[in-house]
């Protein structure tokens, strides 16, 4: 069990307000944990009461119509068909009762593109399909990861029970400190993304190409979960967002051992490895990178997703296959992972997949050779 | 004002042109292309329904039971573009080709050949968009908004979409220009602008607002087509382009398309109320007034669609106040309506019936868009099942009520047959009902955090998808009454209907005999 994993358990189980996903209202919006949420809430909240009594009305009028001016009733039709001073009105009240509504939906417009003076700032970038996180400023500084749903396959197939937070959590939360003001940068390597925290008010495409940003300062600590919200292909259902927000104690302390963590997986870009430990990790590159197109049988999906078992690329020049992988594949899902992943992960991943299914080239592509292409 | 053509002079002509099939692949004729636009609509309309259902099935229960996440996506897309551009635009279409030239007492359209034309183009862009599930890839996944840069990743599927919406677009802009032409220049004697029935002057302003944005949408699509296969970057930021561009180029085409759908059908509620209340339309004119200020602030909001790509406030703010705005006149019609009931003479046939009920029904749609037009309100509900209960309140209990009461309510004219009430009241009943069944909860869901365009859910989210899906399989069941009493109606099985079949309905079209002959008004009826 990761780290990670098991902070998350002990949050879990030390904050009382971790609880508040289960007696969400399944008919409202959730819990608001920060102020602009809170506005959000409460606003919608308003509007449901002005449309409700001008629908009362409206349709009061027009029920009491339907079921008295009938003509089985013997109502005789009048003949009036305008009258200046009622239209007049029906125009300008409702101008009045939108201005009322207008009013606190500014307030809360200008305090939501307020990102100024944050205390941490974190750039997440949506990839097809999980979330990376890079903590660029503030408290956390340097430390980075990259977040895929955790819910099994099994699970979404059928084959065992589904647990309790089913396509909402992840391996790799974002933590961060209750009261901070959290500024979020936001954009996108392949295509249009949104990260999505319902609970903290907060909604914001993430643009290939361009940054974007949102802000929130959660109120009370917890476990928030949302979802990317803009369709981003296959698996746009499957990249769920975790937020663990964390006493300022806390946050410290998994600031330290995330940096500790770091440090010490920190690899030697010059190490030789063993075919067998290259297969052995490049196996779990794979599963968290490329299975959910290519498949964990290499089969792939073709032909928008082609197969790997077998492929000439693959069985093929290894500058070819090393080519692919780091710069991508231009118009297709294919993303560049020559940012994304480690060069030790990119020759593990390339290493096994020459060397898995019917694919055997028995060769081994060293960390060295990645860095070389890469410059 | 008689534009009439040479061959429409020689009505006794008209007996000797080819027969069988021919007869409708060369007609000319409006009633012979409004029929066929109808019958294609509602073709269109059961299978996108048929996609709709597929994708209630999977979402019937939490996890992956029925099909793949891809090939999910590309139902969720089809669906949205068959039932947009292949159901509800051309059925109103099919309306004005039958109704315009009855009611401003014209002879035919203004270019009849263009009519054919523009009919002929669809069932050739249907077979590229529906052909696109056959070919490699499968048909394309991007949403029907066809989003860049995910619409730029798709397969050859994409690429037969962007053809036919090219053609569905031309189709779209010749039978506008037909029906501009039509209305301003084929009105018979004495009838003034500000006579005509509104179904004339919702339509009028309809077309213009398709001259002008369906060239839009093809621009978007073109451009598309471009950075695919031409090496452009209109999208791309690595070659200087915006992904967020297509957005700004398709929503000033989407927005005023939403209009374009349910323009008309307020329309056809204007001709349908007054009848059976039997009492003239209250406000006529600030009807007309509140049309066309709906079509012009429609050019005005499209960013309401993009609140959350992150624009800055001053922006925000000018599409949120707009957008508001948008309520004024369609609240005067909702009023308007409800005062023409008022004090009436009320009987509720099955036009009637779908009429009031769109009424209802609408108001609901037109509640959540003005929630959904608070810019932070939406920042939490766009992209949820809210906007897509929002949207399916304003379209199907919207432009499709509407379609349906028009259809009930022209049925004896068109086929000199009366429809059976009693159908016509079930059909009603259990569409009202599976309708609500089917997209109520899905306020709810989306208000609680669920995402649209998504195959599989969380699970707090069970209970109201497995009665959404319920109400979905029988709201689509519910359609299958409306072709019985069509067919009905045109075997001949029902009471013979009076050339007007209703008691106090006005126009020129309840003046010809029901079925309205092959030709009509060849000599312009003058109005006093």
């Amino acid at each position: 069990m990761s780290v990670l994993a098991r902070f998350a358990v002990t949050a879990l189980s030390a904050v009382p307000a971790a609880g508040a996903w289960a007696e969400q209202s399944s008919v409202n919006l959730q819990t608001p944990v920060t102020s602009v949420a809170t506005e959000i809430y409460d606003m919608h909240t308003l509007m449901m009461i002005i449309c409700l009594v001008i629908f009362v009305a409206v349709f009061g009028v027009m029920f009491w119509s339907v079921f008295h001016h009938r003509k089985s009733k013997g109502a005789v039709a009048a003949h009036f068909h305008e009258n200046t001073m009622v239209e007049i009105a029906w125009t300008v009240i409702p101008v009045l009762i939108l201005l009322g509504m207008a009013w606190p939906a500014t307030k809360t417009v200008i305090s939501m593109k307020d990102t100024s003076n944050p205390d941490i700032t974190i750039k997440a970038t949506g990839y097809q399909w999980k979330w990376g996180y890079n903590y660029i400023k503030g408290e956390g500084e340097g430390i980075q990861f990259v977040s895929n749903m955790s819910t099994p396959q099994d699970q979404i197939q059928g084959r065992a029970a589904k647990g309790e937070h089913y396509l909402l959590e992840v391996d790799n939360p974002v933590v961060v400190p209750v009261g901070k003001k959290v500024r979020i940068l936001l954009t996108a390597n392949d295509v249009i993304h949104a990260w999505w925290v319902p609970a903290l008010g907060v909604k914001q495409d993430a643009i290939p190409g361009f940054i974007r940003d949102t802000w929130f300062r959660a109120d009370k600590e917890g476990v928030y979960r949302g979802n990317c919200a803009e369709l981003c292909g296959k698996d746009h259902g499957f990249m769920p967002i975790e937020v663990h927000v964390l006493s300022a104690d806390k946050y410290s302390a998994w600031v330290a051992d995330q940096q500790g963590k770091l440090a010490a997986t920190k690899e030697d870009p010059n190490k030789e490895w063993a075919l067998q430990e290259l297969v052995a990790k490049g196996e779990q590159v794979f599963a968290a990178n490329c299975a959910a197109c290519h498949q964990a049988d290499g089969k792939g999906m073709p032909p928008a997703f082609p197969p790997l078992d077998g492929s000439p690329i693959v069985q093929g020049d290894k500058a070819e296959q090393i080519k692919v992988v780091m710069q991508g594949r231009d118009g297709t899902a294919m993303a560049a992972f020559g940012k994304q992943l480690s060069a030790t992960d990119l020759a593990a991943v390339i290493t096994y997949t020459r060397n898995a299914w019917s694919n055997q080239t028995g060769e081994a592509i060293q960390p060295a050779e990645i860095t070389a292409a890469l410059n | 004002m008689s534009a009439v053509t040479p061959d429409q002079v020689h009505d006794d002509h008209h007996h000797h042109g080819p027969t069988g099939l021919m007869r409708w692949i060369t007609t000319t004729n409006h009633k012979d292309i409004g029929t066929m636009y109808l019958i294609f609509s509602f073709i269109m309309f059961l299978s996108g329904g048929v996609m709709a259902l597929t994708i209630r099935a999977e979402l019937f229960q939490p996890g992956m039971q029925i099909v793949q996440p891809e090939f999910f996506n590309q139902l969720t897309t089809m669906h949205g573009l068959v039932m947009v551009f292949g159901a509800i635009m051309p059925a109103f279409v099919g309306f004005a080709n039958w109704m315009l030239p009855l009611m401003i007492g014209a002879s035919d359209m203004a270019f009849a050949r263009m009519n054919n034309w523009s009919f002929w183009l669809l069932p050739v862009a249907a077979i590229l968009l529906i052909g696109s599930f056959f070919v490699p890839g499968g048909a394309t996944a991007a949403g029907w908004t066809l989003y860049a840069p995910l619409s730029v990743q798709m397969g050859m599927g994409m690429d037969l979409t962007i053809f036919a919406v090219h053609i569905m677009g031309i189709s779209s802009i010749m039978g506008a220009i037909n029906i501009v032409v039509t209305v301003l220049n084929m009105r018979a004697p004495g009838m003034t602008m500000m006579k005509m029935p509104l179904f004339c002057w919702t339509w009028l302003i309809t077309a213009y607002l398709l001259i002008a944005v369906m060239p839009v949408l093809a621009g978007a699509v073109t451009m598309i087509l471009t950075d695919r296969h031409f090496g452009t970057s209109f999208f791309n930021a690595a070659g200087g382009g915006d992904p967020v561009l297509y957005q700004h180029v398709f929503w000033f085409f989407g927005h005023p398309e939403v209009y374009i759908m349910i323009l008309p059908a307020f329309g056809i509620v204007s001709e349908i109320i007054p009848t059976f209340a039997r009492k003239p339309l209250f406000g006529y004119a600030s009807m007309v007034y509140a049309t066309a200020s709906i079509a012009i602030l429609s050019f005005v909001v499209w960013a309401h669609h993009m609140f959350t790509t992150g624009m800055p406030a001053a922006t925000q703010l000018f599409f949120m106040y707009a957008t508001m705005l948008i309520a004024v006149p369609t609240g005067v019609k909702v009023f308007n309506w409800v005062a023409t009931m008022w004090r009436g003479s009320m009987t509720f046939e099955t036009p009637m019936l779908w009429a009031t009920g769109f009424i209802f029904v609408f108001t609901m749609g037109g509640f959540t868009g003005l929630i959904c037009a608070i810019a932070p309100i939406d920042i939490q509900v766009q992209d949820t099942y809210y906007v897509v209960a929002h949207f399916h309140y304003v379209l199907v209990a919207g432009s499709l009520f509407a379609l349906f009461a028009g259809a009930y309510y022209w049925l004896p004219k068109w086929t000199g047959v009366m429809y059976s009430e009693f159908i016509g009241k079930l059909h009603f009943w259990c569409s009202i009902i599976f309708f609500n069944i089917t997209f109520f909860p899905m306020h709810f869901l989306g208000l609680a955090g669920m995402p649209r365009r998504i195959p599989d859910y969380a699970l707090q989210f069970a209970d109201f998808n497995a009665l959404a899906s319920i109400g979905a399989f029988g709201f689509g069941l519910s359609q299958l009454i409306f072709i019985v009493a069509v067919v009905k109606c045109v075997r001949g099985d029902g009471k013979k209907a009076a050339a007007s079949p209703w008691e106090d309905a006005q126009g020129l079209e309840w003046t010809v005999p029901s079925p309205a002959p092959h030709h009509t008004f060849e000599i312009p009826p003058v109005v006093k």
